[in-house]
């Protein structure tokens, strides 16, 4: 074999030969991948896409005109750089190369998004459960045009106080206990001519003359409704405001849609991108060993590679959090070696996989974990060390910060057990959830925020309480419970 | 396997709508900007675009989320120097480093900066205004002609022979004619190779007399005839005159205070821009007046004081000789006055005259703006009343008090309403 091409320059019949090449080599390592689609632009384009959370097509908003001007700004005065590549969770797997990246970096990006990520979204539990690659695009394509006829029909700004509202409310919208049925472009539409039609079909005018019932006759209904609380704010809304209009109901379902597509993004944002760096690490090596790429190509290919993965020190100016492509990196790179070269400890800590076959530990980690178990299942003592990981307790009560726990032997499990929380899902989202719906008197709908080890909201709370308010056309009630004790004033927002 | 796309030329500015959205959302923000822009510019660069801030909380998207306080611990990289147990004073401004990240993100920025393009600058200003499509009026009448080419003609002079078109007309010509005797030869050609072959020789004498009459014939097409003469044809058009002058005339006497003032350059800002939409080339001519006239330029014009009496005669005189001296011929001449009225004994009446007599002839438009203090709206000022009887006997004449930012505006829709009648 010989080298595929020396130096910087591209052109389409590279890619699609590095595509090959790099197809092969993950095949040799059994990534199942969907089909793939490379997509050229401008970074100009790049600009747009970041605007849509990469998304190919999107209603229009507001916000993403202010998240494209201030990417646009602070790209014009060099503060960021872009990202050489988007890809998004879709079948065909839709990838993005800036036309400005090197052929070193081109090659880089295919095999980390087109055969990294896309295996990732392929194969990942929580993306096989909640989201239906097939039907993503179509239902963009259904969203985008519904919301814009929505704009036709009942003006702009109608629409967007709609939009603001469930925006608001987004982290909210979201299921994590049910399969929402696949949406297709066909199905919504019929669905909704069906709505129409059952509306017409049952149309009678008799209806007006019926006496109403007065409120001693009726049967009384259950005291508390909804019998359970409800986490999916938006759903409920949906499903049980009393005064949506039925297209402001279908753009609430819109919104509620797209956050359950983004959830398992944002809830295996470490592993997705650490698989997606290893797998562009262990294959360009590959590549490397077969005599396919040059030595200048692995150069610049590890330059890249490892301003990816630095991760600067918790006092350092770079620093900005964990990064999760260097943690995800690490762990998965440090599951492959506890598999081939385990130590002692090794053997101590993970029985079952010390010394196993590394591409099936891999496999079953990426496709049964999300960050929260993942960090919590196989971070190592050896990646606590190398990391320097230390956690920080944040008392009210206490007038210092103190260090909890350090990596050190008595340290390892508590400061696992911590990382893995800090991705838990109750760390990012306030536990705020329906409690009661007042359908036989005010109609007021009444929310309950849990409060957990005495974290307050913030005051933008009110805000979204006004926005839900706005969605649910009566009074809305904010309370605050510790434990089994309502604290502080009950937050509200008259109808 | 994979699907290769070129993106590259399929369109750009996606976020086009989005944006405008995001602008339009912000209007009032992004108006007060403007409003402030125009205050500091200068009129020529009036038309161009600028940066906008925008409060960052004016803009954040509400959701429920953690504030500070409670209990929390947070894992970060990096140790060196702690073990368990250290204490860590809190950092001053928040606590915490952040560990989730989320926080300290960029966020010691408090406001949101961007520009606006030249053409969302002009629409913002003039929206302020409500002036609807100012540049598509069709402005009167045009008064000057420019020869243009208007394709061929069959005459004309030897000058403006088209040879090209001559000679295309003489091949079709020479093709049509010649055609038909080119296949009778070809044909007796032929009859004439058989006729010699077979041996007989009075009928290849015959065929050969014809076809010597027939090549005479072709011979005797003239090369270039007569009716293949083309001609370039050139017409008189009329065509409005794209340039145009604008005479700023403004009352600087004490009363004319710093707000007035800003009224007046809003108010020449509007005309100058229609000017500049509507014609090639604006030139700007300032003239300043108390109890005598001068021209000066931009700077001093709106930023200089001075004090004396008002004579208003002055500047429209000397605005008058400008005009002669410079803009005689080929120009289509606009006046706006500002001037707060205080004019005294003889000058209203005389300067009225001149006006009538004068000035408004050889102008396209004039218009007076009275820029009358909020509370003595309605005071009719001396100068007023004497151009209120010029204005009913010409309609180039629109004349508006205004003492807010808004009532500037229906002047224009003066301007307007004429020109389209």
């Amino acid at each position: 074999m010989s080298v595929i091409s020396h130096g910087a320059d591209w052109d389409f019949d590279l890619i699609e030969r590095y595509d090959l090449e790099i197809g092969k080599v993950a095949a040799e390592f059994g990534l199942d991948t969907y089909p793939n689609q490379v997509e050229i632009i401008t970074s100009e384009q790049m600009l747009d896409a970041y605007a849509s959370s990469g998304l190919p097509i999107g209603y229009p908003h507001w916000s993403y005109g202010k998240e494209f001007i201030r990417n646009e700004q602070a790209y014009r005065r060099g503060m960021q750089g872009l990202a050489y590549e988007i890809v998004i969770n879709s079948s065909p797997c839709i990838a993005y190369l800036m036309e400005e990246n090197t052929m070193t970096t081109q090659a880089l990006v295919i095999a980390h998004a087109c055969y990294g990520h896309n295996s990732f979204f392929k194969s990942n539990h929580l993306f096989r459960q909640w989201t239906d690659a097939e039907a993503i695009l179509d239902y963009l394509v259904f969203a985008r045009h519904y919301v814009m006829e929505c704009e036709e029909r009942h003006g702009a700004e109608a629409v967007e106080e709609v939009l603001d509202a469930c925006h608001a409310l987004m982290a909210h919208g979201v299921d994590r206990y049910r399969r929402p049925a696949a949406p297709t472009l066909k199905a919504e539409t019929e669905r909704l001519k069906a709505r129409e039609a059952h509306r017409e079909r049952e149309f009678n005018d008799l209806w007006r003359t019926v006496p109403t019932i007065t409120r001693e006759k009726r049967k009384p209904r259950s005291e508390h409704f909804p019998a359970e609380p409800q986490e999916n704010i938006l759903y409920f809304v949906e499903k049980h405001s009393p005064k949506l209009e039925p297209w402001q109901r279908e753009l609430v379902r819109i919104v509620r849609k797209l956050a359950q597509y983004f959830d398992p993004q944002a809830q295996t944002k470490v592993m997705n991108e650490g698989w997606a760096t290893f797998w562009h690490y262990t294959i360009l090596n590959r590549l490397h060993e077969k005599r396919l790429v040059d030595d200048g190509f692995m150069l610049e290919f590890l330059k890249s590679h490892t301003n990816v993965i630095a991760q600067p020190a918790y006092d350092s100016k770079a620093y900005s959090g964990l990064n999760p492509y260097a943690l995800g990196f690490a762990m998965f790179s440090d599951l492959r070696r506890i598999c081939e070269k385990p130590t002692a400890e090794d053997r101590a800590w993970f029985p079952d996989i010390a010394g196993g076959d590394w591409q099936k530990t891999l496999d079953f980690a990426m496709r049964n974990f999300k960050d929260e178990s993942f960090v919590g299942q196989y971070l190592s003592p050896r990646l606590i060390r190398e990391f320097h990981l230390f956690a920080i307790a944040d008392h009210e009560s206490e007038r210092d910060l103190v260090v909890d726990s350090i990596h050190d032997e008595h340290g390892y499990k508590r400061v696992r057990k911590l990382l893995s929380e800090q991705h838990a899902h109750y760390m990012r989202v306030p536990d705020v959830q329906v409690i009661r719906y007042d359908r036989d008197g005010d109609r007021s709908l009444t929310l309950r925020h849990h409060r957990r080890r005495g974290r307050p909201l913030t005051d933008a709370a009110a805000q979204v309480v006004a926005h839900l308010r706005r969605l649910w056309g009566f009074s809305v009630r904010l309370e605050t419970w510790d434990g089994e004790s309502r604290i502080g004033d009950v937050m509200e927002c008259a109808a | 396997m994979l699907h290769l796309i070129d993106r590259r030329p399929s369109s750009r500015g996606r976020s086009a709508v989005n944006r405008e959205r995001f602008l339009r959302r912000y209007k009032s923000h992004i108006q007060d900007a403007v409003r402030k822009m125009v205050g500091e510019r200068k009129l020529a660069d009036m038309e161009q675009g600028g940066q906008v801030r925008v409060p960052k909380k004016d803009i954040s998207e509400p959701s429920f989320g953690f504030a500070h306080g409670g209990d929390r611990e947070f894992v970060l990289p990096g140790n060196r120097e702690f073990v368990a147990g250290d204490h860590i004073p809190r950092p001053q401004g928040g606590g915490g480093g952040g560990g989730n990240g989320s926080a300290g993100e960029g966020e010691s920025e408090d406001a949101f900066v961007f520009s606006l393009s030249r053409e969302e600058f002009m629409q913002i200003f003039f929206d302020d205004l409500e002036l609807p499509n100012l540049a598509r009026t069709e402005l009167g009448h045009t008064e000057q002609k420019r020869s243009v080419r208007a394709g061929y003609a069959k005459t004309g002079v030897p000058a403006n022979l088209a040879i090209v078109r001559t000679l295309r007309q003489s091949l079709a010509r020479r093709i049509a004619l010649g055609g038909s005797l080119a296949q009778s030869i070809a044909e007796l050609e032929a009859e004439f190779g058989t006729a010699a072959a077979t041996g007989h020789a009075k009928r290849a004498a015959e065929i050969y007399a014809e076809l010597e009459r027939i090549g005479r014939r072709r011979g005797e097409l003239p090369f270039i005839d007569e009716p293949d003469l083309r001609y370039r044809n050139r017409v008189m058009r009329p065509e409005p005159i794209a340039r145009a002058v604008m005479f700023c005339l403004m009352d600087v006497s004490a009363s004319m205070d710093e707000d007035k003032k800003d009224l007046a350059k809003r108010f020449f800002t509007l005309l100058y821009l229609f000017l500049t939409r509507k014609y090639g080339q604006v030139d700007l001519v300032f003239i300043r007046h108390t109890d005598d006239a001068e021209e000066v330029d931009e700077d001093t014009f709106f930023h200089d004081t001075r004090s004396g009496g008002t004579v208003v005669f002055s500047a429209l005189d000397l605005a008058e000789k400008i005009r002669a001296e410079r803009y005689a011929r080929g120009w289509n001449v606009y006046c706006a006055q500002a001037s707060d009225g205080d004019a005294f004994g003889a000058d209203p009446a005389r300067s009225a005259r001149f006006l009538r007599e004068k000035l408004l002839p050889a102008t396209r438009y004039y218009a007076y703006l009275e820029l009358a203090s909020s509370n003595s709206i309605d005071h009719v000022s001396a100068l007023w009343s004497e151009y209120e009887r010029v204005a009913d006997s010409t309609d180039n004449l629109a004349m508006r008090k205004a003492s807010e930012r808004d009532q500037i505006y229906p002047v224009f829709r003066e301007l307007f309403r004429k020109e389209s009648q």
